[in-house]
């Protein structure tokens, strides 16, 4: 049988309601944000997202501009961050998507970059500032390599451009659930939801929704409204942040946490 | 060539999180519709004219001249309200503002120029202006911050990353991006994505607009010669655009800064890469993983990683010479135009003015070499005399 590409692979996760846990790759050691990693994967997360460290992560908030910061300060480079695949890879065959900014892709040259994804056992890259308009070169490396080209959708989004991106999108589609950029809310907005069924009722694609996800009760309340998968990233990288120096602790404490959220959207399915 | 919409040449483009593609496309939507409306453009002059003080002098320096062997002429916007050519700018993009429906303002800032500027135009339109400003910024110009609170405006101090101007263009994107709906991000420079390094050009071009008539008026002729400052590069594009298709060399001259070496200078174009950041696809400041790296200038305003899409294109296509010019040539630069005009010049416009002193044996007595002053100097004087040992 031929090997699965990561586009089959991510949708494979997403046949259940899934949850993707969000990690910096590199934060705060490169050999700490494997151990994370697979302390997320032990606690049953169903697809593991990288964010790829970079110096001016602007859809980012101050937590996760923080963890890119440790990372970079540590040491990463892009080297070191499919390093760090690599090194999840020897652990557990869960599906591991990049979060990543356009210049890092851009300065390593698009099927360089995506060949390297590949060989380091990635199944997925959103390029968070790049617009469906730009994405020619991108898809034509995610074609070729069979990696999922993922993107976002948010509020903003018209009806017309929404209509590109699920036609472009595979793996899975980003849901935005807010305006503004990553970091807790209070609530999961109510126009998530009216998005969520508009983006449904277009496309098979499994459809996740992440910014600002951090409680049982939004991973609930996400599932029930007919998401595929729910992403949580800045909650995760604050229990990072607050016990800096103390590895163990972070990974019991996400271990236990990434298992609440998944039985929160377990008990909605 | 490129003639994708939103490029110039290869550079530009909108690279931004999908948030602010929909801002995107109105602004240029809005943008193309009031252009060339009658009423747009005559508020927008009368606001220029009235308020802000155009058209601006172009003065022959005689003392200058004599010593460069050529004639030499600054254009004023120096004598603009606020100190700079910043306002031109800030005039321009908040009547679209207003005319979009946009309830508040908000802008980066380095030295606190564009800031001042943006503060200024909001307050006379009846915007409210929020100025996000490096930590660092705001210590090294506390007497802009208090002139942009003076006029109403409320400055967020930016602690992030290297707490200067790229950084507060990070927040005040991520501030558009929970505020779009109605806010206006009030772009300072010919930077960002698709369509700010246009709309700034435009509001810009008045400069290359007036030199070009006044030199004609006064000389008969065209200027042999365009020398502007570029760092993200809205002052030079706005004096070379107009005069792009005429024979007119013409010359950036960016931030050499205490060396070439990597995070001691901010000259782009002489020692960057092509790179994506804030927005757009340009030469960038960066190390081989595509980090963007910290810059050095003596002067805020040229500290800056990118520049302008449209000066990278003019750059790969040798339409324009840059140029640099280190700090301590700047600071000869800003004592001699001092000195021997009664002029005294910004730091940033001090790089264009030392690339004439110290280039003047490539000028004919007869070439007129046109200088963009493009701002004052009064802003950089406690920091000048601090250099001196004269701290007040």
């Amino acid at each position: 049988m031929a090997e699965l590409s990561g586009k089959d692979r991510l949708s494979a996760a997403f046949k259940k309601p899934g949850f993707v846990a969000y990690t910096v790759a590199g934060d705060p050691s490169v050999s700490e944000s494997v151990l994370i990693s697979k302390a997320l994967i032990d606690g049953g997360c169903d697809v593991l997202e990288l964010g790829v460290p970079f110096s001016d992560p602007v859809a980012d908030g101050s937590v996760i501009q923080a963890a890119d910061k440790r990372a970079l300060d540590a040491g990463i480079t892009t080297d070191g961050v499919f390093g760090v695949v690599k090194e999840i890879r020897k652990y557990s065959g869960v599906p591991i998507v990049f979060l990543v900014y356009l210049n890092i892709v851009f300065r390593r040259g698009f099927d360089r970059f995506y060949d390297e994804a590949k060989e380091a056992g990635v199944d997925g890259i959103l390029i968070v500032d790049m617009p469906p308009e730009e994405a020619e070169t991108a898809l034509l490396a995610s074609e070729r390599t069979g990696i999922a080209q993922i993107f976002l959708v948010t509020q903003t989004t018209s009806d017309e451009r929404l209509d590109m991106i699920v036609k472009m999108a595979s793996g899975f589609i980003y849901l935005v659930s807010s305006l503004g950029v990553t970091g807790k809310r209070d609530d999961v907005s109510k126009e998530a939801f009216s998005l969520l069924k508009c983006v449904k009722a277009k496309t098979k694609i499994p459809v996740a929704v992440g910014f600002g996800v951090s409680e049982k009760r939004h991973a609930e309340e996400i599932i029930k409204e007919g998401a595929d998968g729910v992403i949580v990233g800045s909650a995760i990288v604050s229990v990072i942040e607050k016990n800096l120096g103390n590895c163990e602790k972070i990974c019991s404490e996400l271990k236990n946490y990434v298992k609440s959220m998944k039985d929160a959207i377990i008990s909605k399915n | 060539m490129s003639t994708k919409h939103g490029y110039y040449g290869g550079f530009g483009g909108r690279f931004v999180p999908e948030t602010l593609m929909a801002a995107l496309y109105e602004l240029d939507s809005e943008y193309l519709r009031l252009k060339d409306d009658a009423n747009f453009k005559s508020e927008l002059n009368s606001y220029l004219s009235e308020y802000a003080g155009r058209e601006t002098p172009l003065t022959f320096c005689k003392n200058m001249s004599e010593y460069c062997g050529c004639k030499v002429y600054l254009k004023r916007e120096d004598l603009v309200h606020g100190g700079a050519h910043k306002l031109n700018n800030t005039l321009g993009q908040a009547i679209l503002a207003r005319a979009m429906g946009k309830k508040r303002l908000i802008a980066e800032t380095g030295a606190g120029q564009h800031g001042v500027a943006t503060a200024i135009a909001g307050a006379v339109l009846g915007l409210p202006v929020e100025v996000f400003m490096g930590e660092e910024d705001c210590e090294r110009q506390k007497l802009n911050v208090f002139r942009m609170e003076l006029m109403g405006a409320k400055v967020h101090p930016v602690s992030s990353g290297t707490k200067t101007l790229k950084d507060a263009t990070n927040e005040a994107l991520r501030e558009w991006s929970k505020t779009v709906d109605y806010t206006h991000y009030l772009i300072g420079s010919v930077v960002g994505p698709h369509p700010f390094p246009e709309i700034v050009r435009d509001f810009q071009c008045v400069i290359g607009t007036e030199t070009k008539e006044q030199c004609i008026k006064k000389e008969g002729r065209l200027p042999s010669a365009l020398v502007a400052c570029v760092g993200g590069g809205s002052n030079a594009i706005g004096m070379f655009y107009p005069m792009l298709n005429d024979d007119v060399r013409m010359i950036g001259v960016e931030a050499g800064g205490k060396s070439l070496a990597p995070g001691e200078n901010g000259a782009t174009l002489n020692t960057g890469s092509p790179g994506v950041l804030h927005g757009a696809l340009s030469y960038l400041i960066q190390n081989e993983d595509g980090q963007v790296k910290e810059t050095h200038s003596v002067s805020a305003g040229l500290d800056y990683p990118g520049v302008g899409p449209e000066h990278s294109m003019l750059h790969d296509m040798k339409r324009v010479e840059y140029a640099y010019a280190m700090d301590d040539e700047v600071l000869d630069a800003f004592s001699f135009l001092s000195r021997t005009e009664g002029i005294i010049p910004a730091l940033e416009s001090s790089h264009a003015i030392s690339y004439v002193l110290k280039n003047r044996d490539e000028f004919e007595k007869d070439d007129i070499v046109v200088i963009c002053l493009s701002g004052r100097g009064d802003k950089d004087v406690a920091q000048v005399s601090k250099m001196y040992g004269r701290d007040f």
